[in-house]
């Protein structure tokens, strides 16, 4: 048993960095918009059915689909705050998780009537070659998700505090009349907020899909994965669900490890519920939330 | 009762009007969906005590429903206990999940988005659970044995099925009125309306919190165990799956929360939306939650007290305090 550990915490490592680059985007969208979107899984499955047909229809691999679905779906990201949220929720916190708990209902709903509740996958020849790792033997997908999502975290972080668009948005987030007084779009800000979390979670799909499956309703699995994720790193904090996002895929890994497969997720969850018991502020989030 | 208007009025004399036609409609379509609102509207009165009155509003209202569902269907089909007496038990079953998810959250001071979020992960790991031991039938559900009979429970006859589901629903109604009317129901609206104050005014809120979600999950107990007895099986996706969560929310906030009327009416009018839906386009699941979200969408936007605040609006009837200065 204690042989099958390593291994283990290795690749819920590799998963666990796509959990923390899927948190990253709701997390940003949190600490700057003060919102809980609860349509980002959906948006994931909408990435990784956007991935699948392009390599489906137009045999493009889906690392090289980046450049292409990062754009649209930072520009889906961008409109649907800009015309759908922002305007339909007045404002309200409350308003805003039913609203996108309603985006998640119609794009959810509309992929299965569209796509059917088939099991999708893409055929990469090179995803599932081994690579050796500290003695355990890991798909290349997976290793190549977990360079990937950890490259995007310190870029991520770059483009927020280097930036003139980045400085806009901290400064949204913390205060958001005193940004408005000095000439800032907040609106603009808030869409360009929401259109880079979309982006990551296309990064994400982009990642995800060689070593993953797409289904309709991939995304409610993830949707509470990435919840727990930004909860447990602290809400707003991108080094927080970073740690945490590696976390949860250790402790699903090593769920599934010794309750079986089936039960692997109640460690998240159960995790979760703690979390939020507990420590609602998260492991690196400020107190007093 | 009262009303505050003739349009208000006139909402709740359609929607009677429109369950006692269900008798005398020739296709028995129409009281097999209704029969299946009812029930939604159950679970929808139970969101509606604590999303509604009290303005904690959850998203996994399916804990409870499944709660209700499996302790009943566990009872009689592992130890064989009588119909009515597992009936009850997963009234009380819910309720004790009710209190307990309310205790643990509130406790923590857990409020708005985080309360919602909180609710959600317990009717995950609950479902999770319910598909993964022996007890529950793990993935292939529970099925309770065809034994038509009042002691059993099971009712062949789809009028009586209807008849007593309609006054379970007045009953629940009845006791959601007399909570709007007590002393319990108006610490509860203090609560949504402003906590702070209210505890600032000597209410113990956790108390009235925690004694809400009670209430709330006996509903929501209800509501599992009718389901199991209509259709004599359960399974983890179908009681406490996400799409009984989302039922549960979207009627009262249509009808109109907080609001007596409120789930019954929101409840049925995106029922009899979703079955005209399915007559256009029959092959189409699924379909019906895109319109019920649509409506959802339009409903937080133009109509913030739901159905019944828009029907308040016609017609607004003289009340005492007005007369009074008149």
């Amino acid at each position: 048993m204690s042989s099958l550990i390593l291994p283990a915490v290795l690749s819920g490592l590799m998963m666990g960095a796509v959990y923390a680059l899927i948190a990253l985007g709701l997390t940003l969208i949190y600490g700057v918009l003060h919102i809980i979107n609860f349509a980002h899984g959906s948006l994931l499955m909408l990435a990784l059915f956007a991935a699948y047909f392009l390599h489906y229809q137009l045999g493009i691999d889906p690392y090289l689909a980046i450049p292409i679905v990062l754009p649209v779906f930072f520009a889906l990201g961008y409109a649907l705050q800009r015309g759908l949220i922002s305007p339909m929720s007045s404002g309200s916190e409350q308003n805003v998780l039913l609203i996108t708990l309603a985006l998640s209902m119609i794009i959810d709903n509309l992929a299965l009537y569209f796509w059917t509740s088939n099991t999708r996958t893409v055929d990469i020849p090179y995803a599932y070659d081994t690579v050796e790792i500290l003695g355990a033997y890991l798909p290349l997908g997976r290793v190549i998700a977990f360079v990937a999502a950890l490259a995007a975290a310190p870029l991520l972080w770059l483009f927020m505090s280097r930036t003139r668009i980045g400085s806009a948005i901290r400064a949204v987030a913390i205060e958001k009349r005193g940004a408005e007084l000095v000439g800032i779009d907040v609106n603009h800000t808030y869409a360009v907020c929401f259109g880079i979390g979309t982006a990551c979670v296309a990064l994400a799909a982009c990642l995800l899909l060689p070593t993953f499956y797409v289904t309709p309703q991939v995304g409610y699995t993830f949707v509470l994965v990435a919840f727990t994720t930004v909860v447990l790193g602290g809400m707003g904090s991108l080094l927080g669900a970073l740690v945490a996002g590696l976390l949860l895929g250790v402790i699903e890994s090593l769920c599934g490890l010794f309750l079986g497969e089936s039960l692997g997720q109640i460690g998240i969850f159960l995790a979760f519920i703690l979390i939020l018991l507990f420590k609602p502020s998260g492991l690196l989030g400020k107190v007093g939330r | 009762m009262k009303f505050n208007s003739v349009g208000q009025i006139a909402l709740v004399v359609a929607v009677c009007a429109y369950l006692l036609s269900v008798y005398f409609m020739a296709s028995p379509v129409w009281m097999g969906f209704t029969i299946n609102a009812l029930i939604v509207a159950v679970i929808a009165q139970s969101w509606n005590i604590t999303g509604g009155f009290g303005g904690m509003s959850s998203f996994g209202h399916a804990a409870l429903y499944g709660t209700g569902a499996y302790a009943s269907a566990i009872l009689q089909v592992q130890y064989g206990v009588n119909p009515w007496l597992a009936f009850a038990i997963g009234i009380v079953a819910g309720a004790a999940m009710g209190g307990f998810i309310g205790a643990l959250a509130f406790r923590y001071g857990l409020k708005g988005s985080y309360f919602a979020l909180v609710t959600l992960a317990f009717a995950e790991v609950l479902r999770i659970c319910a598909s993964s031991f022996d007890i529950t039938g793990g993935g292939s559900g529970l099925q309770l044995k065809l034994e038509p009979g009042i002691a059993n429970l099971q009712f062949p006859d789809r009028t009586v099925v209807y008849t007593l589901l309609l006054v379970v629903v007045a009953l629940v109604m009845l006791v959601t009125y007399m909570i709007k009317k007590s002393r319990f129901g108006a610490y509860l609206v203090a609560v949504r309306e402003n906590e702070d104050a209210a505890r600032a005014l000597g209410i113990d809120t956790y108390k009235i919190k925690v004694q809400a979600m009670v209430i709330s999950g006996a509903f929501g107990g209800l509501a599992g165990a009718l389901y199991l007895q209509l259709w004599l099986f359960i399974d983890s996706t179908v009681v406490y799956g996400s799409a009984v969560s989302i039922e549960a929310l979207i009627g009262p906030i249509i009808g109109g929360a907080g609001t007596v009327w409120g789930p019954l009416i929101g409840t049925l009018g995106l029922h009899l939306l979703g079955e005209g839906a399915k007559h256009l386009l029959p092959n189409a699941p699924g379909l019906n939650f895109v319109l019920y979200a649509i409506v959802l969408i339009c409903a937080v936007r133009f109509l913030p007290r739901g159905l019944m605040g828009l029907a308040a609006l016609i017609g607004t009837l003289k009340t005492r305090k007005d007369e009074d200065h008149a």
